[in-house]
């Protein structure tokens, strides 16, 4: 009776333990249902808020807010009335966290992709004024996540939208920023993806070389 | 055993399956429905977002007590403990926005801010100070774009709302800058003395301005300089008049920087092909040198500055009261300008802000009447001869040393406070014919302030402040209350008020003949409206000044001048209407009368126009890397008049006055950047090229009469256009593209 009374605590305590790690999973894979069909800012806002609920509750994950700043940065380029300085700020802030609780530097080199869009963001409301501060910022981020992880596709993707949205006569353009959608293709189509890593970009890369021809 | 599992999977199940509903709405300020506002059962995964209507809905299987946390941006977080028994749940919250610097109401009565900071409401940032065409990337030039300045050309500094120029004090990192301009000549405007890229904010102020600055009646120009550059970098300058050549420094771990630069300015070759009005016995000739270093701290940094300027300049023009004689006018010039400031946040709310200055002008002024030969002339003894012959050499000696403390008291309220000492020490030697006189004036100054910015809510602040200061020179003191208030209207509306009184010392020229002065006084009443958002400003702002204790020069020297000054100013600033066109439009009306100096009742002084306005137009085109910029600046005719005193009674009369025409000045500049965004570029040129009063309009700033008052002339430009043509190259390593192409 003690025997079977202690197995039967030792299965509880495992399928508690492992409904936790599910309801966990569980939730997350929610979140990446619900961004499958995510359309308005709201949608997004909606996203992190989820994400970010995960992220508070477990405390000690990495992706959850890594997902939570990516739907922010998400909304942040659908929603031109969005405070971009106090949503970018959100996201820097969830990213630091979440740096504190990797010590992998890809995972790193992903939070700091997600930085990189959020300085753009904060850049491009006054371009012209802002490229000295949060450019340079921008441009940052994305040098020290390439430090950090060569082979990430979507930084690539990045410095390609980043060339492909600045003027030719500013060192930007179509042709400069093609070999870089090349370059990001090549590490997506070689990419192994751990389950809930981040796995963006791919499309949008092969629209973008699309449209350098 | 079957009844353990039984009770276990009932365990499990109402586990589960309890659930209860929370629902509720969310306002914010005025009971507004917020949309976007987080709604969570903290620590857990349950939770929502709130609708268009602020209403939100969701289910939760916690249990117990728990708190339901709100949360969204510009919002501060709010906390609901709630227990969850069985029951479904209404829980309403209202949400306070967050205070802080970037959303919070500010004082803008008085003040434009021209700095880099993020906030909007920024008027104009360093790059529009270079850029303004006309300004000739002089920082008193582009503020006179501004509203409450006056278009004054034959003198240098700032003549705001009825103010004299000397009425308008500069400073650089809070301490006062003795000769911000370069010395004045008879009928020409001077530049200052500082370049525009060296600060990162500049903080024009026509009125009302803080109690941590004193000493101008008028206006002050708070400039803020730079911190440590990006990068280590080489300049160089070449243009027909002036060259110059740099170097700054930027350490490995970019904690430290240091500076050297020198610059060599010459006319001769521009006023060979330019002709000029004056003739130039001594064609305009400067150096410029200047070094700096900058010391990041623990929480702050140690920033130092120093120039040493040398100029020389003699012209000569005809005399007004002989048809052969001339004035010939001469002037050497040596400055040595020392800043050095430390600010440092101490941790605990705060922060120190410590100031040193020490700067030395020295002139040497000569002035005789030449015949028509050059040769100094053998003159007989008349009237109209004093004054035209002379000699005069004088240094001014400033030193000022200044703490100003801060401590945060509650979200952004704060106080402020602290002293500052200023040495001045003025000896000079005139010598009239074969008589010296020598003098020295010396003065020291103290004073002490403090300041309180009090947030009443999100949308109202308050600021309180209070100066005392005391000259030696005069024997007086003076305690100067000043108090203005902003509310928030909406979200980037606002209007605030401000009042204060302000007081200076009579300037030295007055204290050479007497020092039975007390200090000169003003009273300011501003109110203003602002809104802005990132692409346009729009400002409009009313005042009323009053003068007190004016100094008086004629019939005797004492404080019996007043007056007053009145009017209302409009700013508009729009980048989004024309699209790649940034304008801004200032219009100012100033009635303004004072009694001062040799004033013989309250007039109109020659510098106030009664209509000023501004538009300035940039556009930058893509395709040619170049930008076009263009600037219109019109006032109205200004009033001038001839003085005479009646030797008998001593009463001074208006012998003669009229008005000047109106007054109309476009200019053009453009800027040519051929290395824009080529990456791993190592050398980054700018050519720019600029004129002034392209269509050539006549300008008259003021009449000068004869002893008599027989003969009047004109005032005006020594030529018609200044024409600038320059190039300015850089040279710095910039790495951000090396990691992106070695991954290639």
């Amino acid at each position: 009776m003690k025997r079977l009374f202690f197995s039967i605590a030792l299965i509880a305590i495992a399928v508690f333990s492992n409904a936790q790690s599910d309801k966990f999973a569980g939730a997350m894979q929610a979140g990446f249902d619900k961004m499958k069909t995510a359309q308005s800012p709201a949608d997004w806002q909606s996203l992190a808020a989820t994400f970010e609920r995960i992220a508070n509750a477990e405390k000690n994950q990495w992706l959850p807010y890594y997902y939570a700043a990516l739907a922010l940065s998400t909304q942040g380029w659908m929603d031109q009335q969005l405070d971009k300085d106090a949503n970018s700020t959100k996201i820097k802030e969830l990213c630091k966290i979440a740096d504190g609780l990797t010590t992998d530097p890809k995972d790193k080199a992903e939070l700091l992709s997600v930085v990189n869009m959020a300085c753009t963001q904060q850049m491009m409301v006054d371009a012209m004024s802002r490229w000295m501060t949060y450019g340079q910022e921008a441009g940052k981020a994305l040098q020290d996540a390439m430090q950090l992880d060569p082979s990430n596709p979507r930084l690539y993707y990045l410095q390609g939208m980043s060339l492909f949205g600045t003027p030719e006569q500013f060192g930007g353009g179509k042709d400069k920023a093609k070999p870089l959608f090349e370059k990001a293709l090549a590490l997506y189509e070689s990419a192994n993806v751990k389950p809930m890593y981040p796995d963006w970009g791919k499309e949008e890369t092969v629209k973008m070389i699309a449209q350098c021809h | 055993m079957k009844q353990i599992l039984l009770s276990l999977c009932l365990l499990f199940s109402t586990g589960i399956f309890a659930q209860v509903t929370i629902s509720g709405k969310v306002t914010g300020a005025r009971n507004k429905p917020l949309q976007g506002v987080s709604v969570t059962v903290k620590d857990s995964y349950d939770g929502t977002v709130t609708d268009s209507t602020g209403a939100y809905s969701f289910s939760t299987t916690e249990k117990g007590n728990v708190t339901i946390e709100f949360s969204a941006l510009n919002y501060n977080k709010y906390e609901q403990p709630i227990t969850i028994e069985g029951a479904n749940l209404i829980v309403n919250a209202g949400l306070k926005e967050e205070l802080n610097e970037l959303n919070a109401v500010t004082v803008t009565a008085g003040s434009f801010e021209a700095s880099d900071k993020k906030r909007a409401g920024v008027v104009l940032n360093s790059i529009d100070v270079a850029t303004t065409a006309g300004a000739n990337a002089d920082i008193t030039s582009a503020m006179k774009t501004l509203p409450g300045a006056q278009q004054i050309g034959d003198q240098e500094g700032l003549f705001v709302r009825g103010g004299a120029g000397y009425e308008t004090k500069q400073f650089i990192d809070g301490t006062v800058v003795n000769n911000p301009f370069f010395t004045s000549v008879p009928d020409i405007a001077t530049r200052g003395r500082f370049s525009p890229f060296l600060f990162k904010g500049t903080v024009f102020s026509t009125g009302g301005y803080s109690a941590l600055y004193g000493g101008a009646l008028s206006s002050a120009l708070i400039l803020e300089s730079i911190d440590l550059p990006d990068r280590s970098a080489g300049n160089a300058s070449i243009s027909p008049i002036l060259t110059g050549i740099g170097y700054q420094n930027l350490n490995k771990k970019k904690t430290a920087s240091w500076g050297v630069n020198y610059g060599y300015v010459n006319l001769a070759a521009y006023f060979n092909i330019v002709k000029q009005k004056p003739d130039y016995f001594a064609v305009p000739e400067f150096n410029n040198g200047d070094a700096n270093f900058r010391i990041k701290t623990k929480n702050g940094i140690v920033k130092f500055y120093s120039s040493i300027n040398t100029g020389n300049l003699g012209l000569r023009r005809p005399d007004i009261d002989s048809a052969v004689l001339k004035d010939a006018f001469g002037l050497k010039n040596f400055n040595w300008y020392n800043n050095l400031s430390w600010r440092e946040t101490l941790g605990n709310g705060w922060k120190m802000n410590l100031g040193f200055a020490f700067s030395k002008n020295n002139d040497k002024l000569s002035q005789e009447i030449q015949d028509s030969a050059n040769i100094k002339a053998l003159t007989p003894n008349q009237p109209w001869i004093t004054g035209k012959n002379f000699n005069f050499d004088i240094t001014q000696n400033f030193a000022q040393g200044r703490a100003v403390f801060e401590k945060r008291i509650k979200g952004l309220s704060a106080i402020r406070f602290g002293s500052e000492y200023i040495y001045t020490d003025v000896p000079g030697t005139y010598v009239q014919f074969d008589t010296s006189v020598k003098q020295t004036l010396t003065d020291h100054t103290a004073a002490a302030f403090a300041e309180a910015d009090i947030y009443l809510s999100t949308n109202l602040a308050l600021k309180l402040g209070s100066r005392y200061e005391y000259a030696s020179i005069i024997d007086a003191s003076n305690l100067a209350p000043r108090i203005s208030l902003a509310y928030k209207l909406a979200k980037n509306e606002q209007v605030s008020v401000a009042y204060g009184t302000f007081y200076q010392k009579p300037e030295n020229q007055q204290l050479g003949f007497s020092t039975a002065f007390g200090f000169t006084k003003s009273t300011h009443y501003i109110a203003n409206y602002q809104k802005t958002s990132n692409d346009r400003i729009f400002r409009a702002e009313i005042f009323y000044k009053e003068y007190d204790n004016l100094v008086k020069t004629l019939p005797q020297f004492n404080n019996a001048g007043s007056g007053y000054a009145k009017g209302i100013e409009f700013f508009w600033r729009d980048k989004k209407t024309i699209k790649n066109l940034d304008y801004w439009i200032s219009y100012s009306y100033l009635d303004t009368k004072r009694d001062f100096l040799n004033f013989p009742e309250k007039l109109t002084p020659n510098f106030a126009a009664k209509h000023t306005a501004s538009v300035v137009m940039k556009r930058f085109v893509t395709e040619w890397k170049t930008g076009f910029n263009f600037t219109y600046s019109y006032a109205t005719g200004r009033p001038y008049y001839f003085f005479q005193q009646d030797l008998n009674t001593g009463k001074v009369n208006i012998a003669d006055q009229g008005m000047t025409k109106d007054y109309h000045n476009a200019g053009f500049s453009l800027n040519y950047l051929p290395n824009l965004g080529k990456q791993n570029a190592k050398m980054f040129w700018v050519l720019v090229g600029s004129v002034t009063n392209v269509f050539g309009a006549k300008q008259v700033f003021n009449y000068n009469y004869s002893y008599n008052g027989v003969v009047k002339e004109p005032v005006g430009l020594p030529a018609p256009r200044f024409y600038f043509i320059g190039c300015f190259l850089s040279w710095g390593v910039d790495r951000s593209q090396d990691a992106i192409n070695n991954n290639l």
